[in-house]
C-alpha cells in the first residue's frame, strides 16, 4: 500500500524545468529519502506534495485518492527548508496557532502541546517569545509544531540543518519513533550520508529529473561492483597474489581490495588465501555508498 | 540642529540708522524683535557711505513726503534686504502714514474698528433650496479625503510590513502548508484593517469625550466672546456666524457622507492594501528594496491627495470629476466632492460609476496581487525585476 503516488509530475518555470516528469511511490510507513543536489527540484516537488504549488501536469494520489489540498493538508506535516516562526509571538501561542490551522480544537491543541513540551522538556518556554530562543531551541519548537497534529505524512526538508549534534540526535530518535507508530516520512536532503542512516526507500533527482528510486538495500545491491576487502595478518609475497579468480584493486596496510572475476565465487577468494597460507583477519563485501551511486548515475545521464 | 541655526542667523541683531526728512516718524518707529532704529540728523549722501563705519547694518532714508502720495523711501544695505524685514518695515510705515491721514481727515481710530466687518456669503444651491456653505462643505470634504489618504498610506504600509515580516522570518511557507497563499494574504489584509479600525475607533472616542468635556466646562457664550475678541469683530456678527455654522452643519446630508465615507474607506483600503501586500512579498532582506518597490503605489496616492486639495475648492472641474471616477484616486478625491451635495454637485451617474469601478478595481488588484504574492513570498535571496513580476501576473 502506497501512501503517496507521484505520477508524471511536471512544474515548469519561465527559464527552466524545475520538475520534469517525475514519478515515484512512497510506501505506507516508510522513511523515504528525497535526494538530490541543491537546485535539483526537491523543494518544488515538496511544495506540490504539500499543496502550495499546483503541478503544471501529472497528478498526485494521497492515500489512494486524488490529492485534495483543501482537506488532505490536515494529514500532512511540513517542515520547509526555509523555516521560521513569528518572532514576537509567544512559543506556546504560536504552536497552538499552527495546530489550530491544521484543524485541531483549542482543547486538543492544548493537550498535545502539554504532551510534547513535557516530552522535549521545554514546558518553561511556553510564555517565552520566539526571539528569545536560540536557533537550536527554535528548531525544536518548529519540529513540535510540525508533528503536533499527528500527520499521516511528515515531510522534513533538511531537518538537521542548523542543529547541534545533541538536538540532531534527539530529532532523529523522534523520527524513528514516529515511523514505528506508522507515520510515513519524507526526508529531503542533499547530504547523502544521512540517508543511509535513516531512510529505507529513496528517490534521486537531478535537474528536475528522476534518476533512480527504490529500497536503499536493493539499490546498493544493484550497484555493487563485486568488490571485497580481505584483511591479512601479514603481507604476502606479491607473486602469491596472482590468480584468475580475482584482481587486486588496491593494496592497503594489512588488507586488499579485490574485485571478483566473472564465474568465480567469494569462496574462491578465501580458498586462494588459505591455499597460500596467508592469515585472514576479516572478509567483507564492499557495497557502494548512496553518494557513489548518485555520482555514477548523474555522470551516466 | 542645523535648521535651528539657519533660522537664528536670519534673526540676528540689527541696527538701522534712520534719516527722516519728513519729520513724520520721529520716535514713532519703535524697535521690534532685534531691529533697533536710531534717528540721525545727517546728510544722507555722506551717511550712505559711512553708515557701516558707524556700526549700522542699514540706512533707512525717508525723504520729504506728500502724505497723499508717499514715495521714495529707500533702504541702503550691504547685502539683499531680507523679505521679512522688508514687509515689516512696509507695514509699519504704511500704518503710520494711515494714522497721519486719518488725523488729517478727522477720523477717530477706535470708531473705525467698530465699523469694520466681515461677511460670509450664504449660498443657496440645488432644487431643494438646501442651504449649503462652500466653506463647510470644503472642510468636511477635506477632512474625509485626508483621513482616507492617511488610512491608505498608513494601513497599506503596515500590511506591507506584515507580509515582509512573514517572509523574512520564514514563517510564510510553514503557514502555507495549512492555508492557501491567497488566504494568508487576505487574512493579513483583514487583520491589519481590524487592528487599525480598533485603534481608529479608540481615537475617535477619545476625541469625542475630550470635546464633550470642553463643552461641559465652557458655556457657548464664552466661546463666542472669545472668538469675538480674537476676530476683532462685533459680538453680534460672531453670534450670527455661530448660528449659521450650526444651521449649515444640520443641513448637510450626514447620512450620505458617512455611508460614502465607509464605502470609499473600505474600497480604497482593499484596493491599495492588496498592492502593498504584493510589494511586501517581493521585498528581500535588503530594506533598500522597499523604496523602489513602493514607489509605483505611493505615486497614485499622492496624486490623489493633490487632486483632492484642488477638488475641495472646485468640485466640478474636469480634474476633480475624473479623479473621483478613476479607482486609484477616487477614494480620496470623491470624498472631497460628496459634501457639496449629491446629486447637485456629484450627479448620480458619476457616483455610481465611481463606486462600480472601485469595486471592479479592488477585485482586479487583489487578483493581481494574489498572483504576485504566491510566487514572491516563497522566493528568497533573489532580486526580482519588474519584467518577471509581469510574467507572474500572466500565469494562470
Amino acid at each position: 500500500m502506497n501512501l503517496l503516488d507521484i505520477q508524471h509530475l511536471k512544474k515548469y518555470y519561465a527559464t527552466h524545468k524545475a520538475v520534469d516528469d517525475v514519478s515515484f511511490s512512497i510506501p505506507q510507513g516508510s522513511i523515504f529519502g528525497l535526494l538530490g543536489p541543491n537546485g535539483a527540484g526537491k523543494t518544488t516537488l515538496l511544495r506540490m506534495i504539500t499543496g502550495i504549488f499546483y503541478p503544471d501536469e501529472g497528478q498526485i494520489l494521497f492515500d489512494g485518492k486524488k490529492f485534495d489540498p483543501a482537506n488532505d493538508v490536515r494529514h500532512i506535516g511540513y517542515m520547509p527548508e526555509e523555516r521560521g516562526l513569528y518572532k514576537k509571538m509567544k512559543v506556546g501561542e504560536q504552536v497552538k496557532y499552527l495546530a489550530r490551522l491544521k484543524g485541531l480544537s483549542e482543547k486538543e491543541a492544548r493537550q498535545k502541546i502539554d504532551y510534547w513540551f513535557t516530552r522535549f522538556e521545554i514546558t518553561s518556554w511556553y510564555n517565552k517569545k520566539v526571539e528569545e530562543l536560540s536557533k537550536g531551541m527554535g528548531q525544536k519548537v518548529q519540529f513540535i509544531s510540525t508533528i503536533l497534529h499527528e500527520p499521516k505524512l511528515l515531510i522534513l526538508d533538511e531537518p538537521f540543518s542548523g542543529l547541534d549534534p545533541i538536538n540532531s540526535h534527539l530529532i532523529q530518535e523522534e523520527i524513528f519513533e514516529l515511523s514505528r507508530k506508522g507515520t510515513t516520512i519524507i526526508f529531503s536532503t542533499h547530504r547523502m550520508e544521512q540517508v543511509e542512516e535513516i531512510c529505507d526507500h529513496i528517490v534521486l533527482v537531478n535537474s528536475g529529473k528522476k534518476i533512480l528510486d527504490g529500497a536503499v538495500k536493493q539499490i546498493k545491491q544493484d550497484f555493487k561492483k563485486n568488490e571485497y576487502r580481505v584483511g591479512v595478518g601479514q603481507m604476502p609475497n606479491p607473486a602469491q597474489m596472482a590468480t584468475h579468480h580475482f584482481s587486486i584493486i588496491k593494496t592497503h596496510d594489512h588488507a586488499y581490495t579485490v574485485k571478483i572475476n566473472e564465474d568465480s565465487k567469494t569462496n574462491d577468494i578465501l580458498s586462494h588465501f588459505i591455499r597460500h597460507d596467508i592469515p585472514i583477519t576479516y572478509f567483507e563485501e564492499l557495497l557502494p555508498t548512496i553518494n557513489e551511486v548518485f555520482i555514477e548515475r548523474v555522470k551516466a545521464h | 540642529m542645523i535648521p535651528v541655526l539657519i533660522a537664528r542667523s536670519g534673526n540676528s541683531e540689527k541696527r538701522v540708522a534712520v534719516v527722516d526728512d519728513s519729520h513724520l516718524f520721529r520716535d514713532k518707529l519703535a524697535d521690534y524683535d532685534k531691529v533697533h532704529f536710531k534717528f540721525l540728523e545727517a546728510e544722507t549722501d555722506t551717511l550712505k557711505r559711512s553708515y557701516r563705519d558707524l556700526g549700522y547694518d542699514g540706512l533707512l532714508h525717508i525723504p520729504k513726503l506728500d502724505i497723499e502720495r508717499p514715495g521714495g523711501i529707500t533702504y541702503y544695505s550691504q547685502g539683499q534686504m531680507n523679505i521679512g524685514m522688508k514687509s515689516q518695515l512696509e507695514r509699519r510705515l504704511s500704518e503710520l502714514i494711515e494714522e497721519q491721514r486719518m488725523q488729517a481727515a478727522g477720523i477717530d481710530k477706535d470708531k473705525l474698528k467698530d465699523i469694520r466687518t466681515s461677511i460670509d456669503i450664504i449660498n443657496r444651491t440645488g432644487k431643494e433650496e438646501r442651504e449649503g456653505s462652500a466653506k463647510v462643505s470644503a472642510a468636511v470634504g477635506y477632512v474625509c479625503g485626508f483621513i482616507i489618504y492617511i488610512v491608505l498610506l498608513v494601513f497599506g504600509m503596515s500590511v506591507m510590513r506584515g507580509v515582509m515580516e512573514e517572509k523574512v522570518s520564514r514563517i510564510a511557507e510553514v503557514v502555507m502548508s495549512s492555508v492557501k497563499p491567497f488566504q494568508l494574504m487576505m487574512g493579513k489584509i483583514f487583520g491589519i484593517a481590524a487592528v487599525g479600525l480598533t485603534q481608529f475607533i479608540i481615537w475617535v472616542l477619545l476625541i469625542f469625550f475630550i470635546y464633550q468635556g470642553i463643552f461641559l466646562f465652557i458655556s457657548p457664550g464664552e466661546i463666542q466672546s472669545a472668538q469675538a475678541m480674537q476676530g476683532g469683530m462685533g459680538a453680534g456678527a460672531s453670534q450670527e456666524m455661530a448660528r449659521n455654522i450650526r444651521y449649515i452643519a444640520g443641513s448637510i446630508n450626514w447620512f450620505m457622507i458617512i455611508s460614502c465615507f465607509l464605502f470609499y474607506f473600505v474600497g480604497g483600503y482593499l484596493l491599495y492594501a492588496s498592492l502593498f501586500a504584493a510589494v511586501g512579498s517581493l521585498v528581500n532582506e535588503d530594506p533598500n528594496d522597499i523604496q523602489g518597490l513602493t514607489f509605483p503605489i505611493t505615486v497614485p496616492i499622492i496624486i490623489a491627495i493633490v487632486i483632492m486639495i484642488s477638488a475641495v475648492t472646485d468640485p466640478t472641474s474636469q480634474l476633480a470629476v475624473w479623479g473621483s471616477i478613476i479607482p486609484l484616486t477616487s477614494p480620496v478625491v470623491m470624498m472631497a466632492r460628496i459634501p457639496y451635495g449629491v446629486p447637485d454637485t456629484v450627479p448620480i451617474w458619476q457616483l455610481a460609476l465611481s463606486m462600480l469601478l472601485l469595486v471592479g478595481g479592488f477585485l482586479l488588484t487583489t487578483r493581481i496581487a494574489g498572483k504576485i504574492y504566491r510566487t514572491g513570498i516563497l522566493l528568497y535571496g533573489k532580486k526580482v525585476t519588474m519584467k518577471e513580476v509581469v510574467k507572474w501576473i500572466g500565469r494562470k
